[in-house]
């Protein structure tokens, strides 16, 4: 090995993004197997056209135009990846993401449907709800000592069914779903900066996706350089040097929950209101956005910077299944193919340790020589 | 009433396998918290067992049925065991990925299995209606589930194993102090391998048990609807000891019972409550259960931390 190449190995930046890659190529193998188990005929095609996606339009106008799309529903990703990433800075694994998204399109939607708000009013509101929930789990781990998995995933269920009790009032009367924004009070559509004109006229393409990608640098600037950010991560590497240090660790637990439920419904929040899609009220599980948050939070190797790129690749092979030849397979391929990049996530410490071994290994050899 | 009892014994039958699987790996020191996933594998597998095993006789149906559900649950559970206890990998993000995974896994293999069927069939279920009607006995009005008497054998057995064998006292060995057990001789990491496939075993009848519960199709893109999660819920307040696991089950079984049963009672018909307050009810009071109970939680002291044996 010659000694730039180690240096760069070297580097935990480049590490992270080497394991990210490891995981994101392993995933899509381990899908293609499945694909062939299912019907080899097709297979090639179908994992050729999720990973596609918007590219498989010939014409460049419409090729954007979905790609619009798929930026459109990267933009609350991203929000929840963050919201599951900073709670993992401080040593917590907030799985009530899900349940603090769907209280967030809860509020958000009652606010713009039943209240007739305008959209940034929707967003605070939305914002103090998901920070409430948050703020159980947090008083629940801190003073009760409840791990915040459990806690987290009962407050997924509850906010699911508060939910669509809350949003029973404002749907339409012939079917389930929530009244469309547009027809009710346009005030509450984000506003769209002539953004939709990039993107061939996409309608739903708005402020959501500058305004998510300014929250993941706030983020990243918060956890670098400031003292909070500071407390935070020192809470969780190890929370009883943290405590003897002088650091308020039940304070910055509770803390960390609602920042983190904040970021989750704020990410409900950009979605719903660009009335892309309605609200279910008969919905029997939570949205799949929060748990795709941690997929999108571990594969950006726990980095904001990282998250918005991988947010994006999620989102984007999660669209592509939507592609596939349905008389042979179905759209939830990409569920799997997420769900076992999750998995392999957990083993990229691993990898690290491997990539270290390897280069001590080869210093060595070479200190033997001189 | 009879309707409220049976109900109550059901879903707390699962809630005791599903725990009991809990307690075990838990024990061992490898925190589960994927049993949401093993719960819909085994209850894939089983469920396939039922729809192709229509008109075999009941002891046939039912041995293959519980086996196929268990063999699920243990094969799936093996990618926690490996991940956990071979390269030490966060227990939270593994078993939150099983969870997923799981329900994503099921939903691909019923659908392809559907549509091999019948191309128009694309739907995420599964009908037993045959095969369930096999695994119940009916007294008066009172539909014995067999779930029910494998439940309290399990339960029983359980209690010996943990408490009365040599096998189950090294298992807590391993999750209070894995040093410890390791110098004077037992492999830790072989002993937390059988926790984690004893809790596939459970939480894979567990998962079978919960789909056969009042209905004869289960759609498998809805997973298991936080039921692996109570049952943790259930191993806490029961302090992850098999006696009380059955009598804190009994009590959320009973919650759960309510939301289907309460408009036949008169007394809570009454009430005029919305369906959806019943539905949430065991989560918040499992919440509140949680909050008073894990204060003085009698955790195993080595649970979650994954055992390396160079390490002091």
């Amino acid at each position: 090995m010659n000694k730039r190449l180690k240096l760069i190995l070297k580097n935990p930046g480049f590490q992270s993004f080497l394991a990210s890659l490891v995981c994101i190529v392993l995933g899509l193998l381990i899908g293609y197997i499945v694909l062939l188990f299912i019907n080899a005929e097709g297979a090639t095609q179908a994992i050729l056209m999720i990973i596609k996606n918007f590219f498989k339009y010939p014409s460049a106008g419409a090729a954007m135009k979905y790609f619009g799309s798929t930026l459109v529903k990267a933009a609350p990703l991203l929000m929840c990846s963050l919201s599951v990433l900073f709670a993992y800075k401080t040593g917590l694994f907030n799985i009530g993401a899900a349940g603090q998204y769907a209280l967030g399109a809860g509020i958000c939607l009652y606010c713009a449907l039943a209240l007739r708000l305008p959209w940034f009013v929707c967003i605070v509101f939305a914002m103090c709800g998901g920070a409430f929930l948050g703020v159980i789990s947090g008083i629940l781990k801190s003073l009760c000592n409840v791990n915040e998995v459990i806690s987290g995933i009962m407050l997924n269920w509850i906010s699911l069914y508060t939910v669509n009790t809350m949003l029973a009032g404002v749907k339409e009367e012939t079917s389930h779903y929530t009244m469309n924004i547009s027809n009710v009070n346009t005030d509450a559509l984000l506003p769209k900066l002539g953004l939709d004109k990039l993107f061939t006229n996409n309608q739903y393409v708005t402020l959501a996706l500058p305004l998510s990608v300014i929250v993941a640098i706030i983020i990243n600037i918060i956890l670098d350089k400031t003292k909070l950010g500071f407390e935070l991560k020192a809470t969780g590497l190890n929370k009883f040097a943290a405590k003897y240090s002088g650091m308020a660790e039940k304070k910055n637990t509770i803390l960390t929950l609602a920042i983190s439920g904040a970021l989750a419904a704020m990410g409900a929040s950009l979605f719903y209101l660009t009335g892309y899609e309605q609200w279910s009220v008969t919905s029997s599980s939570v949205p799949a956005m929060g748990f795709n948050g941690i997929a999108a939070a571990f594969l950006g190797g726990l980095s904001p910077i990282g998250a918005i790129f991988s947010s994006f690749f999620i989102q984007h092979i999660t669209e592509g299944g939507a592609y596939v030849d349905k008389t042979k397979y179905c759209s939830q391929i990409s569920d799997l193919i997420s769900s076992i990049i999750i998995y392999l996530c957990g083993f990229v410490l691993f990898m690290k340790q491997f990539m270290n071994n390897m280069i001590r290994r080869s210093e060595l050899k070479k200190g033997g020589k001189g | 009433m009879s309707l409220l009892l049976q109900y109550t014994l059901l879903y707390a039958s699962v809630l005791i396998l599903v725990a009991l699987g809990g307690c075990f790996s838990e024990h061992s020191g490898v925190i589960n918290l994927g049993l949401e996933g093993i719960m819909v594998i085994g209850a894939m597998g089983g469920a396939l067992a039922l729809k192709m095993l229509g008109g075999y006789p009941v002891i046939v149906i039912l041995i293959v049925t519980v086996l196929a559900a268990a063999i699920c649950g243990m094969i799936y559970s093996l990618l926690l065991a490996v991940a956990c206890i071979n390269f030490m990998s966060d227990q939270t993000i593994i078993g939150t990925a099983l969870n997923i995974l799981g329900t994503a896994l099921a939903t691909v293999i019923i659908k392809a299995i559907n549509i091999a069927e019948n191309p128009d069939d694309v739907s995420s279920n599964v009908q037993y209606i045959q095969g369930k009607k096999a695994l119940q006995i009916n007294i008066g009005n009172f539909q014995l589930n067999y779930f029910m008497i494998i439940t309290l054998v399990l339960l029983i057995l359980s209690y010996i194993i943990l408490y009365k064998t040599r096998f189950g006292l090294r298992l807590m060995a391993c999750g209070e102090h894995p040093q410890a057990a390791d110098s004077v001789g037992i492999n830790v990491y072989k002993t937390r391998y059988m926790g984690v496939l004893i809790s596939g075993f459970l939480g894979g009848i567990g998962g079978i048990a919960y789909i056969t519960a009042g209905v004869s199709e289960w759609k498998f893109e809805n997973g298991v609807a936080g039921f692996g999660f109570l049952a943790l819920a259930v191993m806490i307040f029961g302090q992850w000891k098999p006696q009380r696991i059955a009598l804190a089950a009994l009590l959320f079984g009973c919650f759960r019972a309510l939301s289907n049963v309460y408009s036949g009672i008169s007394l809570l018909a009454g009430l005029k409550l919305n369906s959806t307050a019943y539905n949430m009810m065991p989560y918040i009071i499992s919440l509140i259960v949680l909050a008073l109970t894990s204060k003085n939680s009698r955790a195993p002291k080595a649970e979650g931390v994954p055992y390396l044996k160079g390490m002091r």
